[in-house]
């Protein structure tokens, strides 16, 4: 099953809306390293408002593709997190998301787009 | 009393099964955070009968009773087993390429915890519990 990937300007949107198997979550992690390197985008937001579950795999998952993200050089914030999906993870363990986030997809692209001018000074 | 019972063997058995147990304490009036902690237990449990016993079962089980609404979910499996249950449930440890955080995790997400393991037989009981305030 296949999450779209946006383009706007240098910067990529895209928003899980389907719940995920662990097979799906890698395919959506490499579409998105393929399309920051093919694009030369700035960054990425990812939305996950539509997540209801984040288990550890899947806060993983994102973790290590935000940091994946970082070594090729761009930025990702992770945006649109339920609230009761924060609450479990931090139930489950302090450290499983270590992501810049925000609180929607606005306040998201917004915060890319700081990060990403802010780049280099 | 409801029952759902479901085989877990492929990865989107473990979608499935977080659904229905999301599903089920929705129904009995569980609030959106219990939901979501039960329904995030249940993935961390079914995925690990996948990965380390290759396939399983669960149950969802209404146990509600006079006073209070329980939902109750029982996965197993006969796979090798946990050696070390202690060990298992200690935070970061384990013997897969995990990060650890499943068992001990799931642990602290549910009102209900039991593990019975031997080699062949493996049974995770969990459960959510909710008194029902009469106003």
């Amino acid at each position: 099953m296949k999450v779209p990937i946006l383009r706007l300007k240098d910067i990529l949107l895209t928003s899980i809306q389907i719940d995920l198997t662990d097979e799906d979550a890698l395919e959506f992690q490499s579409d998105v390293l393929r399309n920051i390197n093919e694009t030369e985008a700035k960054g990425i937001v990812i939305d996950i408002t539509a997540l209801d579950v984040v288990d550890s795999y899947m806060a993983r998952m994102l973790n290590e593709t935000a940091t994946m993200v970082q070594i090729l050089g761009a930025d990702v914030v992770i945006c649109g997190m339920q609230p009761s999906v924060a609450l479990t993870l931090v139930e489950m363990g302090r450290e499983l998301i270590d992501v810049k986030t925000a609180l929607n997809l606005e306040q998201g692209f917004e915060m890319i787009q700081h990060i990403t001018e802010n780049r280099g000074r | 009393m409801t029952e759902i019972t479901g085989v877990i063997a492929l990865q989107s058995d473990v979608v499935q099964a977080r659904q229905a147990a999301r599903e089920m304490a929705k129904n009995l009036g569980f609030g959106s955070a219990d939901q979501t902690r039960l329904a995030t237990a249940i993935s961390e449990l079914t995925r690990n009968v996948i990965q380390y016993a290759d396939q399983g079962r669960y149950t969802i089980t209404d146990k509600s009773d006079n006073g209070r609404i329980k939902v109750q979910v029982v996965v197993e499996d006969n796979g090798p087993g946990i050696l070390d249950i202690t060990k298992a449930l200690e935070y970061g440890y384990s013997t897969g390429a995990g990060l650890g955080a499943g068992l001990p995790g799931t642990r602290r997400l549910v009102h209900r915890f039991t593990i019975e393991s031997k080699p062949g037989q493996t049974r995770i009981t969990v459960a959510m519990i909710k008194k029902i305030s009469h106003s």
